[in-house]
């Protein structure tokens, strides 16, 4: 990779050759050139439907969803039980964990600490997308301030 | 074999984008105004039923906004693109041909579904756009790309009809092109109308049945292939490659009359800068520049006055200090005290690629050096943000009196890392 990089990015300096010439020996890397890992594409599926949102609260602790983490939101994603999902209850959105009970929904905070989270039987409960990752910076120097 | 195009487009668009982001907005009356909070440019359904019209200055319906709670937003176009090219990709998995006619409408060729199919398919295409964005749409489906516009039109004005309206269905058609008045149909304005209407043209399918050479001869070509596209013979094909630009405007409204030269070269000379990153972007150059001023016609009781000159430059540039300096020039040549002047702008047309466009002989500019200092410059700006290098004459944005702050703008919530939305784990 770094190989390439070095070989190919300056060809400006050597105008008349379509290859660059080295001295010295080739690297034996160079049959085993790879693409660099794309972090993107790991953790987005589906451009298209993915939100980066910031997360503000300790509610989701034990679903490792930490205060100042971005979540990755997937919009095309339909919930299954376990889900993390970002919910509008009544206008209000928030970060909930997503479970079925036969016919009714049931979201619940995932941090012992919290009461159980209520939810009203007339309540309009619209799920915005499902949580599929988050970003986490570990040194206290990378989050938000 | 027949063809088939759906015009998708986004229900009140920048509305719409902003409600993705903020469930509060969801029943409420949301309007966006213009750049420079100029005028309202997008609407809900609830801010129509308030009385708010398409392009009401801000300043005749602020009080009204207050008193009926409409929630009023400066454009924020970094979203309103992002949110754009999501809704197209999504497009691009249902056609393989769609032309990206604006930010919020797309032509997409159905030619190769089934006649049987393109309703479900539209549907479908509605609701997976909805879902992976959040943004409603309509669609309308026709045989040419005046009735896909003209469905569209149908789907958006008529609810009941689940937001999908299919011309290619003769059973529709026949039921449409009867109960729709001409001036609905794509590209007929003010003037076409009075002349549709005085040869007798009630509905979209009298036009229809006007003599194609009659249209021709009085409404010229374009009058013909009206008529030839509502019988549903194509005359425009889908445009799936941006053609190249031609021209390139850069107009403001200020956010205050401006009365002084020093104001008004400021100004001209930060248009200048927008116009040179434009077109470096485009690897375009331009030898003239169009710079023009007026007053508003809201100041009626005030002198009233217009001017637009035009710059010429030794050879053809897009270098952001040659524009400027020619924007400011053109400023000072016709610049007269005593008028409260409302816009300024700065238009080129015959636009040219750089590489290839003609040396002067005599007056040449050093390309090559201000080549480099232009890459900088843009460098500097992509990371630091648009306005961080800007040439002295423009002046720092939060300096500038004539632009506006966009202090009702949202928060770029999906292109700027500390501008995410927050949602609350609490």
């Amino acid at each position: 990779m770094l190989a390439a990089a070095i070989t190919y990015s300056s060809p400006a300096a050597l105008p008349m050759l379509a290859r660059p010439v080295r001295a010295g020996f080739p690297s034996p890397a160079d049959d085993f050139i790879e693409q660099a890992i794309d972090l993107q594409s790991l953790l987005i599926a589906n451009r298209a439907a993915t939100f980066l949102v910031r997360v503000a609260g300790d509610s989701m602790l034990l679903a490792q969803l930490f205060d100042g983490d971005i979540a990755i939101v997937d919009r095309s994603l339909s919930p299954t039980d376990g889900d993390v999902v970002v919910v509008d209850v009544d206008g209000e959105r928030s970060f909930k964990v997503w479970s079925r009970r036969g016919h009714r929904v049931r979201l619940a905070f995932a941090n012992p600490r919290f009461p159980e989270f209520e939810l009203s039987p007339d309540a309009v409960v619209e799920v915005w997308g499902v949580v599929s990752g988050s970003v986490s910076p570990r040194r206290r120097s990378a989050r938000r301030a | 074999m027949e063809r088939a195009y759906a015009l998708s487009d986004g229900n009140s668009f920048y509305c719409s984008c902003e409600r993705v982001f903020d469930p509060k907005l969801a029943r409420v009356p949301v309007i966006v105004l213009s750049n420079n909070d100029g005028c309202a440019i997008a609407r809900t359904a609830e801010a129509k039923a308030v009385g708010i019209k398409m392009g009401d200055p801000w300043f005749k319906i602020r009080q009204l906004c207050r008193d009926q709670g409409v929630r009023v937003y400066s454009s924020n176009y970094a979203l309103y693109g992002d949110m754009s090219a999501r809704v197209n990709e999504v497009y691009r998995r249902f056609s393989p041909r769609i032309e990206v006619y604006s930010i919020d409408e797309s032509f997409l060729d159905l030619s190769d579904v089934r006649p049987a199919e393109r309703f479900e398919l539209a549907s479908d295409l509605r609701g997976t756009v909805h879902r992976w964005t959040g943004v409603p749409t309509c669609v309308g489906i026709g045989s040419t790309k005046t009735l896909a516009k003209l469905a569209n039109h149908i789907a958006k004005t008529h609810p009941a009809l689940g937001g999908v309206c299919d011309l290619t269905d003769p059973q529709a058609y026949d039921h449409w092109v009867v109960r729709i008045p001409p001036g609905e149909i794509w590209g007929v304005g003010a003037s076409t109308l009075r002349k549709l209407e005085a040869l007798g043209c009630d509905s979209v399918a009298d036009v229809r049945d006007l003599d194609p050479r009659a249209a021709r001869k009085l409404l010229t070509v374009v009058g013909e292939r009206l008529v030839y596209e509502l019988r549903g013979i194509p005359c425009l094909d889908l445009e799936t490659i941006a053609p190249t630009r031609k021209g390139c405007a850069v107009t403001r409204s200020f956010s205050e009359r401006v009365e002084d030269l020093a104001t008004m070269e400021q100004a001209l000379a930060a248009h200048a800068a927008r116009l040179g990153e434009k077109l470096r972007r485009e690897g375009l150059g331009t030898d003239h520049l169009t710079v023009f001023f007026h007053t508003s016609e809201h100041d009626r009781d005030r002198p009233q006055r217009s001017i637009s000159t035009v710059v010429t430059l030794p050879e053809a540039s897009s270098d952001t200090l040659v524009l400027a300096k020619a924007a400011t020039f053109g400023v000072r040549k016709v610049w007269r005290d005593g008028y409260r002047y409302s816009k300024a702008g700065i238009v080129t047309t015959d636009l040219m690629p750089l590489e290839s466009s003609q040396r002067a002989l005599i007056g040449g500019l050093d390309r090559e050096t201000a080549g480099r200092l232009m890459e900088a410059l843009d460098a500097c700006n992509r990371r630091f943000g648009r306005g961080a290098v800007v040439p002295a004459s423009a002046g720092w944005a939060k300096d500038r009196t004539w632009s506006t702050k966009f202090e009702m703008r949202s928060p770029r919530y999906t292109t700027r890392v500390d501008e995410l939305p927050v949602v609350m784990a609490a």
